[in-house]
This record gives structure tokens, C-alpha cells and sequence, in this order.
């Protein structure tokens, strides 16, 4: 077996085209593949102001890196690295000094909050006391932060990592949950209507599989192993996770599939979704747009939080 | 050959002349992990010796 391109010797086989590729060739396929997906859904457009979502894992030190190099020499546009510390004892704090030390080296602005500054106390503190899915409320606090903090520092889009292994787990889990809804808000650029309230979300490494992060990512000599999150395991997501992964290993090509049929179908739904869209409140505590008078966020801080 | 599992700090005694074989017996989906030989990425095509010194790193993240 050797490089499709080059016959050099190859350090990955691609599920989806069964193509092997040598270093050289395989990083090479995969900023074209970021730019593509930036360049086909207009992820980044003049002017823009990005917030890019980072934890030091993988996924988004890579996006960092592919943004700041794509937007190289582009005057008009800003990226500013934010981070939330969640409080994860021995997880987090050496995520974030691995992110430091990557902003400074490649002069990114930085900024970092955390759930104990914005909430009074760190997830390691509620999961004292709280005895749901830690994931659970660990997204809802940080898809809140991310949001807000875009905003005071005034982004155009805020930047996400989520790969193709992400993506398609939220597809099958919203079905699973009878939520389809929820689907409506997914795709390579969120959201269904422009709404000043939510920042939009983009998402540059859409069409990478988790494997091929973490394979740009060591060949980059970022990272030479991926912690994953010691809450991970206990969440919905980790089994869905489980269960594509093993569809991917028996019939290659699944995660892709379902993508790739998502992509056809996800037009309908974001115009069937319009009106719902349209009917979104703001919290009455808050500010912060939701479904009900007072959102998710608001009711774990007066629930959980502060019980 | 000695083989190093990232994922639980391990290290295991197996015999496999291939990463595939390998990944087989250690019952381990290829789709979750990488596999450096001697400190290089490779294939499951990837042939392998009792010299060589290999590591599986798991790849999920994020919850």
C-alpha cells in the first residue's frame, strides 16, 4: 500500500474513499478540505470578527491554527481565541496552559471565562451536589457563555471544532429524542434565520472525521495524545459515539452517509422551522434568547447552582 | 511485541504481524484510535516486527 498521490508510505487510509495518503499528501488534503468548506458555505466573509471556541483539545487547536493561517494577511478580519474554563480538576487546567502557550506562540489574542467567575462555583463544585448527566448542564452553561461573550466582544461568527463525528452524532440523537427540531439549527453554519441575538456558528472542519483531526493534529506535532473529558463517558452522546462507531468500522462510509443525506434534507427543515424560529423569547432574568420566560441556564443557576 | 495503550496507561504483551491483527485481538475499533511504529504514524496495513515500538492512541474527545 502507498500514497494514491505520490507513492510515498502512507500514515492514513481514508474509510470514505478507501484512498491511503503519505504526510506530505494528507495535510495537504486537509486544509483544502477546510478551505473548501469555508469557500462552498461562506463560513468567512470580509469584515468578519471571529471568536474562536477553544479548549486546547484537538479539534479547535487545529481550527485555530487553519484559521489564522487561512486568513493570513487578510487586514480586515479578527480572531480572538476564547476559551471556558469549566473547572475540571486535572482536565481543563492543563488544557488551557497547553492553549496559552499555543496563543503566545502563534501571537493569538486570548481570552478565558470560567464557571466559577460567571456562576459562583466550577462544574467539579456543582457536580457535588447535582446528579443529572454532567454533560447535561455542562452544555447548557457553555453554549450560554460562548454565546454572550461573542457578543461583548462583539463577533460577527463564533468558530467551533465540531467535526463530522460530532455532527453526525447530533443527527441520530435528535432523532432518537424525537427532536428534529433541534436538527434545523445544525449544519456547517447555524441557525435558521438571522437573529442578533445568537452569534452564528460556523463550523470549518464539517466534513473531517474525529480520526482525521487527531491525524492532522499529531502529524502537525500539536498534540501526541487526546484526553478526553473524564464526565464524556456518562453522557447520551458517548453511547451514540459508540454505536457509529462501531456502524463505521463494520460498513465504512456510515458517518459520511448520514451527512451527506442530512445535507440533502437540512434546507426543508430550516424552512419548516422558520416560524419557530421567529416566536424565540428572551429571558426575563437574563436577556438571553430561549424558548421559555426564563432559560435553561437561568433555571440550573437558580435550581442547581445557587440550591 | 510489547504494544503501549495510551487510553489506560497500559502496557500489553501480544503477538501480530499486522496493525489490523493487532487491532483485532486487542479487540479495538480502528476508527477511534492512531498507531505510531517507532514513533510514526502507519496503516493497518502496516507490517510488524517484536522490535518495533508501538503506541494506540485514542482519539475521542469532548463530551
Amino acid at each position: 500500500m502507498v500514497c494514491k498521490n505520490c507513492r510515498e508510505k502512507p500514515v492514513i487510509k481514508l474509510t470514505n474513499s478507501n484512498i491511503s495518503l503519505c504526510k506530505n499528501c494528507y495535510i495537504k488534503y486537509f486544509e483544502k478540505k477546510v478551505k473548501k468548506t469555508i469557500s462552498d458555505y461562506k463560513l468567512i466573509e470580509k469584515n468578519d470578527n471571529i471568536a474562536i471556541a477553544c479548549s486546547g483539545g484537538k479539534d479547535s487547536t487545529v481550527l485555530l491554527y487553519l484559521i489564522k493561517k487561512i486568513i493570513k494577511g487578510r487586514k480586515d478580519i479578527k480572531i480572538t481565541a476564547l476559551a471556558i474554563d469549566e473547572g475540571i480538576h486535572n482536565y481543563r487546567d492543563k488544557s488551557l496552559e497547553f492553549l496559552k502557550a499555543f496563543c503566545k506562540k502563534h501571537e493569538i489574542e486570548l481570552k478565558i471565562f470560567s464557571y466559577k467567575e460567571e456562576f459562583s462555583k466550577t462544574l467539579d463544585e456543582i457536580l457535588k451536589t447535582y446528579k443529572g448527566i454532567p454533560c447535561s448542564i455542562c452544555g447548557v452553561l457553555r453554549r450560554y457563555l460562548l454565546n454572550k461573550k461573542s457578543k461583548e466582544l462583539e463577533a460577527t461568527k463564533l468558530a467551533t471544532g465540531h467535526n463530522l463525528d460530532d455532527e453526525s452524532q447530533s443527527i441520530i440523537m435528535n432523532m432518537f429524542k424525537n427532536n428534529i427540531k433541534m436538527s434545523a439549527r445544525l449544519g456547517p453554519i447555524t441557525g435558521i434565520i438571522k437573529d442578533e441575538r445568537f452569534i452564528p456558528r460556523i463550523k470549518p472542519l464539517y466534513f473531517l472525521t474525529e480520526k482525521e483531526v487527531a491525524t492532522y493534529a499529531f502529524l502537525k506535532g500539536f498534540m501526541d495524545k487526546f484526553n478526553e473529558c473524564p464526565n464524556s463517558p456518562y453522557s447520551y452522546r458517548g453511547y451514540v459515539r459508540d454505536m457509529l462507531n462501531s456502524l463505521e468500522s463494520k460498513y465504512p462510509g456510515t458517518k459520511h452517509a448520514i451527512i451527506t443525506s442530512f445535507l440533502e434534507i437540512m434546507p426543508l427543515l430550516k424552512n419548516h422551522y422558520k416560524k419557530d424560529q421567529d416566536a424565540i423569547k428572551s429571558c426575563s432574568l437574563c436577556n438571553e434568547p430561549c424558548s421559555q420566560e426564563i432559560c435553561k441556564t437561568c433555571q440550573y443557576i437558580e435550581n442547581v447552582i445557587k440550591a | 511485541m510489547k504494544i503501549y495503550i495510551e487510553k489506560t496507561d497500559e502496557y500489553k504483551e501480544v503477538e501480530a504481524s499486522t496493525v489490523k491483527e493487532l487491532l483485532e485481538k486487542l479487540k479495538i475499533n480502528p476508527t477511534t484510535i492512531l498507531v505510531t511504529k517507532n514513533n510514526e504514524l502507519v496503516t493497518e496495513e502496516e507490517k510488524l516486527t517484536n522490535k518495533d515500538e508501538i503506541k494506540i492512541l485514542s482519539v475521542i474527545s469532548g463530551g
